[in-house]
């Protein structure tokens, strides 16, 4: 945690809590979360099903007001979602009657057309989706609709992107290209990422620092440093102990 | 369409039609069975269908001795006659005129209607129940009222069809804009799309499938209905010519015929109308799978 002093703090969670109401009575989601992630940082959440980490991502970005504690970007509380922090939806959030550039523009509107088209043809290119702008959703496959998504995001130069599963529809080759081109991007981009997952392997390869989520209540068990340089080397020891741990703190155990 | 079957008759009228149908039956076999080229099935299949029913229809004519039903051959004679008076273009312009006002009518009013009532819940909850219990009630049951208030003419008939086909609309409309998926509400909140810009890029699209939908129920609905409206209000159109047929001088082969060509053009309509789901910007509401 050396470094966090030389880096300025993005997202700031305070306190946070959420209650629902299920069939009359008080349910509690999220207890006492707090955490710091810093700009430019891809932080994972991790836990297992329902213990609110999808919940917690929606609060954060604006989604759905927390119960208590609140949400600081760039020291502003979070009021509403806006255009600076984009969501990436588990379920294809791109538009199926818009076009792949017709999606990717959505977020431009306001610019100048030339400005427009500059953005939106660097963006497909960027996310490897050159010769497709004009193909419709349904005529793709689920990681490319996926990299739509992320170019759609990735359009507006948000400073936070919000991930919620986003791969988790996808077969596991596609998902590890996905996750490659992912990285590949965020080097390049430095955009501050907030990555939720039920996959161990998947925090493993993408974040910098894991939050560990208990099961329902979710309160955050542990914050575990990855620590290691991309590109990961899956086979590696290093690897395999970080995976061990956040199995162990999972509570499952790691064998079959 | 009748004189091969005469001399078919003929030729077997030893042993009755039976052998005939037998036949058609076999060909019916054949073609669905066999690996045909697709086109070729396509005609081939329910064009043997269609004859195996013409020919039960002759034989039923045959065998029950009736001097009024007409048989398929005084179908088509009535058929021709009124093709050469120019009465059936007459009168399907007729129809086609009330029904295309009552069908325009109910798409103006009921998709502003719907999409309104569909994305403000309040305006939902206040109109929505009314829409429910006018929707049960049959068209035919507003005929004297039609004729109350705008006396017998095509408004009465327009007004009928125009009643038919609104209910399909707004409901149809108002389920598209309530089924809209919350990621994609969300998504246009994270982008910053409000008032107008969200209506034309996120309401109106998504909902467009199930509009479509609901336009193509609306408008078989109004053609079955338009026979109704105009046996009752008016003195033109094809519903009119089959009531007047029979009040006439018991003309069964017009009215069969003009049951045919209400049969023919509401096929046409439908293939017309569904050609508006092939749009890019819509068939994603269509995929299957």
């Amino acid at each position: 945690m050396t470094l966090d002093g030389a880096r300025r703090p993005k997202v700031v969670i305070e306190d946070l809590s959420k209650q629902f109401t299920s069939r009359g009575r008080p349910l509690s989601v999220l207890e006492d979360i707090a955490l710091t992630v810093h700009d430019g940082e891809f932080v994972c959440f991790l836990g297992p099903s329902g213990c609110g980490k999808s919940t917690l991502l929606n609060i954060v970005a604006g989604f759905e007001p927390p119960s208590s504690g609140r949400v600081l970007i760039d020291g502003e509380a979070v009021r509403g979602p806006s255009r600076r922090r984009v969501f990436v939806f588990q379920e294809y959030g791109i538009f199926p009657w818009a076009s792949v550039w017709d999606n990717v523009a959505l977020g431009l509107r306001d610019r100048p057309a030339a400005e427009q088209r500059e953005i939106i043809q660097r963006t497909i290119d960027l996310v490897g989706l050159t010769g497709f702008e004009r193909s419709y959703p349904m005529e793709l496959s689920g990681g490319m609709k996926q990299r739509v998504e992320v170019a759609r995001a990735l359009a507006v130069s948000p400073d936070v992107i919000y991930m919620d599963e986003p791969f988790g529809a996808l077969d596991s080759l596609t998902r590890l290209t996905m996750r490659s081109e992912l990285i590949r991007i965020w080097e390049q981009e430095r955009k501050t990422i907030l990555f939720v997952t039920h996959d161990v392997d998947e925090s493993v390869q993408l974040a910098d620092r894991v939050v560990v989520l208990s099961a329902r209540p979710g309160r955050i068990a542990e914050v575990v440093e990855v620590g290691l340089q991309h590109p990961r080397d899956l086979g590696s020891p290093e690897y395999g102990a970080v995976k061990n741990r956040l199995y162990a703190l999972l509570g499952v155990r790691h064998t079959i | 369409m009748s004189s091969p079957q005469d001399f078919e008759l003929e030729q077997y009228e030893g042993y009755g039609w039976w052998p005939l149908a037998v036949i058609a039956l076999a060909l019916v076999a054949i073609f669905g069975s066999r690996r045909l080229a697709k086109p070729l099935q396509m005609v081939l299949l329910p064009a043997s269908v269609a004859l195996i029913g013409l020919m039960v229809w002759q034989l039923s004519c045959d065998l029950s001795g009736t001097k009024i039903f007409p048989t398929p051959e005084q179908t088509a004679g009535g058929m021709m006659q009124l093709l050469r008076d120019g009465t059936l273009w007459r009168y399907i312009v007729a129809s086609l005129y009330r029904v295309t006002w009552g069908f325009v009518l109910a798409g103006a009013i009921g998709i502003p209607l719907g999409l309104w009532a569909g994305w403000s819940s309040r305006s939902f909850q206040a109109i929505n129940p009314l829409i429910q219990g006018l929707r049960p009630i049959s068209p035919i049951a507003w005929i004297p009222i039609a004729i109350l208030w705008f006396g017998v003419g095509d408004g009465a008939a327009i007004f009928l069809i125009f009643l038919s086909s609104f209910f399909p609309i707004v409901v149809g409309t108002m389920a598209a804009v309530r089924n809209i998926s919350l990621v994609h509400v969300r998504s246009a909140q994270n982008f910053g799309l409000e008032g107008f810009q969200l209506f034309r890029r996120v309401v109106l699209p998504a909902s467009l499938p199930q509009i479509i939908t609901g336009l193509r129920i609306a408008l078989g609905v109004a053609w079955l209905v338009v026979v109704a409206a105009e046996m009752i209000a008016v003195n033109s159109g094809l519903g009119y010519l089959i009531n007047d047929a029979r009040n006439m001088g018991m003309r069964y082969d017009l009215v069969v015929a003009g049951m045919l060509v209400i049969g023919a053009i509401g096929i046409v309509l439908d293939l017309l109308i569904r050609r508006l789901e092939r749009f890019d910007e819509v068939r994603w509401g269509y995929a299957r799978g």
